[in-house]
């Protein structure tokens, strides 16, 4: 654990900290752990074993049988969300030391566009303010913040020639962000085409506006307010409804921030039906809960706002460690979006106007291991897979990411599970003057970082600099999510009936029909001609049907079905 | 069947009844007991009965004597793009009758725009000109304005409606959105009627029926393979989400999948007031017949939800109704020819949707349900009448055999065997969903405002004999519970000092409007900071934690204590927690 000296005999004048060697370290993959040293090279592990032979004038880090994990990936955080003209305290530089300083050691932020304005410029924007200021490796999800013609060519350039694989749609914040069935839908088989991971905000917009009104008019204007007004079934509602559409398109579906207990136990269940679908709890959700939303301390109250809001059932936080220690749930991000008390205060006479987000960047690995690994829900190996190693699996990442393997990015983080740490705001590296988990103790924690092979934190001192990280784009069609896509498109490809064509009396119907038709979607569509009335043996119907009881009973062609007038006419054979 | 009593009556005054010798079976208990009926109410119950002389006696012989059926759901003469169903109400209702049933309630579907109150009047014209039995009508809401609420307050205060349909699906035409729905809900919340939904997805049809026909699939299998059951499912659980909301009845008409049946069962658990239907076809059919080669026959069954495919569903279906999970069941009766169902023989959006089954409920129920043992004959009498009439405030007129009730009664015949046919039924479709099933149990005789309308299998009636029956709002069934809930319930502000420390500047004129548009247009009152020590927050929710502990904060900040952001640094201020 300790730096001690130099291998070899040459004398370096500083830490070329481009050769790493760690010794005497259990390396605990998704997989498995086992006992072995490591040793990295410009920024990528070269070799793992024992009696490594490694060149003179390296650094090692005696580890002394602690656990080497692959290092940390946040996949949710947003370092730069512009509000009303005010910019997020913690901007990439200040968020991504904090990652570091907590054992993550890369991170994916979203990008938010106004919507208006055009996704590769904003992309760009981000991209460039990242790149000057971010202490560890990044990628970037674009959120989709208005749906219409224009975006599908944009959506094509970014995941083509820009690196992105995936992006947001929101089901909340109506009349600005929020997208209807139809737009989703569009949606999801645009971006499903493009072999992208669809994530969603989900909770019903149109009735939190709804409820907002009431709560505002009942004269509840605090932070309350908020979680009265986003109860969570109207998250749980909108998680079922994206995993319907989701279904129908065969669309893989990512459902960031998980916040209560009956969303997770929706995506649960789904994906016991088979859905491909991917949920994401956040520290504050694994961490806290939503009581405090009632506290007396205005201040206090609104640093938990965030939406989805934490649940106020004091449950959730031990129901969605289990169901991420059992693999229910598969990632966790922060969704770390920093604003000061003073900005919160922005919305002090009035709940909705409170900028929504919560710290969690550098706390989420400690979190997790507290709350899950060290009451025995989970194990290491799980640990790594939900802090480390799915993410890189959703987003292509992986083995890049995610694993420590010969080959991989020298992005490590050894890690002492016996650690105590008292969460406090004096000691964050985020800007904030609050933390909503002060005061939390913390078993496990991360005692040297190291990221594209340097040490970047050791002993609780980060040796950073501004825009050290780089960008890592991303192809589509990751395997760990497309596979049974593709699997699924191939088979269940729908068929008609072919049958001979009716040849019986049709009613007359006015010519012009009073009014529209049930479904209007069909004018719009080509309605092709019938099929061609040739009776193919081997046709074989929807097949998760089951048999059909007639199949075999063709109609006679010749045979006229008479309905005369003002009668029935008892034909039977009908059956 | 003979005439007690010495007088010579010369034809049947059929309103003086006694039954003997039957065993009564209401939805509490069954018990042997004689029936005098007079008037077209229920008079006496009891043994060793003191009667007037000349009463019609009918020898029950130990069969069941029940409460007619109340089919909740039906569609006759339903007008449909110039097109009317082929049963009218003289049709159908006699149907009914010949099937044990002796109430329905209609639904009213005004054209989007058109007024409800001239739909109601022309409705109620046709059924008071035709209909055989009693009746009572539900009105479907297809827009929804501000007219719109005026009468639908005319409706429940003078017209005696008390229950209302709303759309989740038919895009573009009925389609109700969220915002909507919320709308409609709390308004009929607060007048006490019962909110029906048709729940399936609309948008995500519309998009499914568009690729559909793109992929060349016209037949009547593409009409269950634009509409999956999830899709119902889906809506079902968001009209639960948005009737929880609002703390507002719900009812789900037509129920015809394990999925949607399983959320309503879940909800009903979590202690939501939420009614499920089933119907005729999803109790007794399946879908498979979409892909039958015979477009007339595969027609025939399009209605929407469609029935599942999955040939488990019906069985499913018969255990959630007799556990209770479901509650009252109906027949969405509402036929079309096989002429007009082919206006949509190159197009499956086109086919008029209906399917029939007024005349087969009582029987499928009973076949499918008691015969099997799933369901003991209380329950069905509770499934068949009872519910039903608790839901629309009819009880204890109608759904029970008791003294002062109205004498609508069936004996009913558990060993009768019939086999369903679209030659003997009485409508005037000429096909039949249930073709060739074989039924027990059926009605021999029906007593409908206490006179015999079949006998010996023969109906006697006549056209427009039946009475509308208006429905009172606040019905106990639905209603009692939400008003404990509603009083209960109220949502309280924490009172706190005022916040007085920085805040930030920001841009009123923002670049994208406010994340919550609706907030500016109401009123934001600042509640006075008095500490209220009885306060208690979201009763439902879980006792937030901070509610038994309120003293352990600061509970005002003293409001001399600035909090201090120094530029570009934090200020480290641990006395927030």
């Amino acid at each position: 654990m300790s730096v001690s000296g130099y291998q070899g005999k040459k004398s370096i004048p500083h830490i070329t900290s481009d050769r790493l060697h760690i010794k005497g370290g259990r390396i605990v993959n998704d997989d498995q752990s086992f006992y072995a040293d490591v040793y990295l090279e410009d920024g990528l592990i070269k070799q793992i074993g024992e009696n490594l032979i490694v060149p003179g004038g390296v650094k090692t880090i005696e580890s002394h049988g602690r656990m080497v994990i692959p290092g940390g990936i946040d996949v949710n955080t947003y370092l730069q969300k512009p509000y009303h003209g005010t910019t997020t305290v913690d901007d990439f530089y200040q968020g991504t030391k904090a990652a570091l300083a907590g054992g993550t050691t890369m991170i994916i932020d979203h990008v938010v566009p106004e919507p208006n304005q055009s996704l590769l410029t904003v992309f760009e924007k981000w991209h460039e303010a990242a790149d000057n200021k971010s202490c560890c490796d990044y990628s970037l999800h674009v959120d989709i913040t208005r749906w219409h013609e224009g975006v599908k060519e944009e959506l094509e350039v970014l995941v083509q020639d820009k690196g992105i694989n995936s992006f947001q749609v929101y089901m909340a914040y109506k009349d600005l962000y929020q997208m209807t069935d139809s737009q989703i839908y569009e949606a999801f088989t645009f971006l499903k085409g493009l072999g992208a991971v669809v994530q969603v905000h989900a909770e019903n917009g149109d009735l939190i506006a709804q409820e907002q009104n009431k709560i505002l008019s009942m004269g509840i204007t605090g932070p309350e307010g908020h979680a009265l007004s986003r109860p969570e079934e109207l998250e749980s509602e909108a998680v079922f409804r994206a995993i319907t559409i989701a279904n129908q398109v065969n669309c893989p579906v990512y459902i960031s921030k998980v916040m209560s207990k009956s969303a997770a136990d929706i995506i649960a269940q789904a994906r016991k039906r088979g859905a491909v679908a991917f949920g994401e709890p956040i520290t504050a959700s694994l961490g806290t809960d939503g009581s405090h939303y009632w506290s007396k301390n205005w201040a206090k109250a609104a640093a938990f706002v965030t939406s989805p809001p934490l649940s106020p059932d004091p449950t959730t936080p031990d129901h969605l460690n289990a169901l991420l220690a059992c693999g229910d749930l598969q990632v966790t991000g922060s969704a770390h979006c920093a604003y000061s008390t003073a900005q919160k205060a922005i919305g002090k006479d009035n709940f909705t106007l409170i900028p929504e987000g919560t710290n969690g960047i550098e706390e989420r690995m400690s979190i997790v291991w507290d709350k899950a690994v060290a009451v025995g829900k989970m194990d290491e190996n799980q640990f790594v897979a939900v802090t480390s190693t799915n993410a890189a699996k959703i987003f292509n990442l992986y083995p890049r990411k995610g694993r420590i393997a010969v080959g991989s990015d020298a992005d490590i983080v050894i890690w002492d599970p016996d650690k105590t740490n008292t969460i406090s705001a004096k000691m964050q590296k985020s800007a904030l003057e609050y933390n909503i988990f002060e005061g939390m103790e913390c078993r496990g924690s991360p005692l040297i970082v190291i990221s594209q092979g340097k040490i970047v934190s050791e002993d609780g001192n980060l040796h950073v600099h501004q825009g050290m990280g780089r960008f890592i784009p991303r192809k589509p069609f990751p395997e760990y999510v497309y596979q049974r896509i593709k699997t699924r498109n191939r088979v269940m490809a729908l068929q008609g009936v072919s049958r001979g064509m009716y040849d019986g009396p049709v009613h007359e119907i006015p010519a012009t029909p009073k009014y529209t038709t049930p479904a209007p979607s069909a004018k719009s569509s080509p309605a092709k001609n019938q099929p061609p009335p040739i009776r193919n043996l081997h046709q074989s119907n929807f097949s998760l049907s089951g048999a059909q009881i007639d199949d075999n009973i063709p109609r006679r062609s010749g045979h006229r079905i008479v309905a005369p007038p003002g009668g029935r006419s008892n034909i039977t054979s009908l059956g | 069947m003979s005439y007690q009593g010495k007088k010579n009556i010369p034809r049947i005054t059929s309103d003086r009844l006694l039954i003997k010798g039957g065993r009564i079976v209401n939805d509490d208990q069954s018990f042997y007991a004689d029936i005098y009926m007079e008037d077209g109410l229920i008079k006496q119950i009891g043994d060793n009965l003191i009667v007037p002389g000349g009463v019609k006696i009918i020898e029950a012989n130990g069969k069941m004597v029940i409460p007619g059926g109340i089919d909740i759901h039906t569609r006759l003469q339903m007008p449909y793009r110039g097109i009317t169903a082929v049963d009218d109400f003289f049709q159908g209702s006699k149907a009914a009758l010949a099937g044990g049933t002796t109430m329905i309630v209609d639904h009213v579907v005004p054209d989007p725009g058109a007024s409800l109150l001239e739909a109601f009047e022309r409705w109620k014209e046709w059924a008071d000109e035709k209909v055989c039995c009693d009746y009572s009508l539900h009105l479907d809401i297809t827009h929804w304005n501000d007219s719109v609420k005026q009468e639908i307050e005319v409706l429940v205060k003078e017209k005696g409606v008390n229950s209302f349909l709303v759309y989740m699906t038919y895009k573009d035409l009925y389609q109700m959105t969220s915002s909507e729905l919320y709308e409609i809900f709390t308004f009929l919340g607060e007048f006490g009627a019962i909110v029906q939904v048709h729940a399936e997805n609309g948008d995500i049809i519309a998009q499914e029926q568009a690729r559909m026909l793109e992929m060349g699939i016209t037949g009547p299998e593409g009409h269950v393979l634009s509409r999956p059951e999830e899709l119902e499912a889906e809506a079902v659980f968001r009209a639960i989400t948005i009737a929880s909301q609002t703390n507002c009845p719900l009812y789900i008409t037509k129920v015809m999948s394990k999925s949607a049946a399983d959320i309503i069962s879940q909800a009903r658990k979590k202690g939501n007031v939420v009614f499920g239907e089933p119907i005729s076809a999803s109790l007794a059919t399946d879908g498979t017949h979409y892909w039958s080669k015979n477009w007339a026959k595969a027609a025939a069954f399009v209605t929407s939800p469609p029935l599942s495919p999955d040939p488990t569903t019906p069985d499913y279906l018969n255990s959630l109704l007799a556990s209770g999970d479901l509650s009252v069941t109906g027949s969405a009766h509402c036929t079309f020819s096989t002429a007009q169902k082919a206006i949509g023989k190159d197009d499956f959006t086109q086919i008029p949707e209906g399917i029939n089954g007024i005349e087969e409920r009582m029987s499928i129920i009973w076949d499918k349900a008691v015969v099997t043992g799933k369901m003991d004959e209380n329950t069905f009498v509770a499934v068949t009448s009872t519910n039903a009439a608790k839901i629309l405030n009819l009880y204890p007129r109608k759904g029970r055999i008791a003294v002062g009730s109205d004498s609508d009664l069936v004996i009913w015949d558990m060993d009768a065997i019939r086999t369903v046919t679209a030659k003997m039924h009485n409508s005037v479709a000429e096909y039949n969903v249930f073709e060739g099933m074989e039924l027990h149990g059926a009605p021999s005789v029906v007593i409908c405002q206490g006179k015999i309308v079949l006998e010996d299998g023969n109906l006697h009636i006549t056209q427009g004999m039946g009475r509308f029956i208006p429905c009172t709002p606040f019905p106990d069934y639905a209603y009692k519970r939400l008003k404990t809930r509603r009083q209960m319930v109220v949502l309280r502000a924490v009172p706190r000092g005022m916040y007085d420390g920085p805040v930030s500047d920001f841009s009123s004129l923002s670049r994208g409007g406010t994340p919550a548009a609706s907030a500016r247009t109401s009123p934001t009152k600042q509640t006075a900071p008095i500490r209220n020590l009885h306060h208690s927050g979201f009763s439902l929710a879980g006792n937030p934690a901070h509610q038994g502990a309120p003293t352990e904060e600061t509970p005002i900040r003293p409001a001399g204590r600035r909090i201090v952001v120094p530029p570009g640094g934090r200020s480290n201020i641990t006395s927030l927690s």
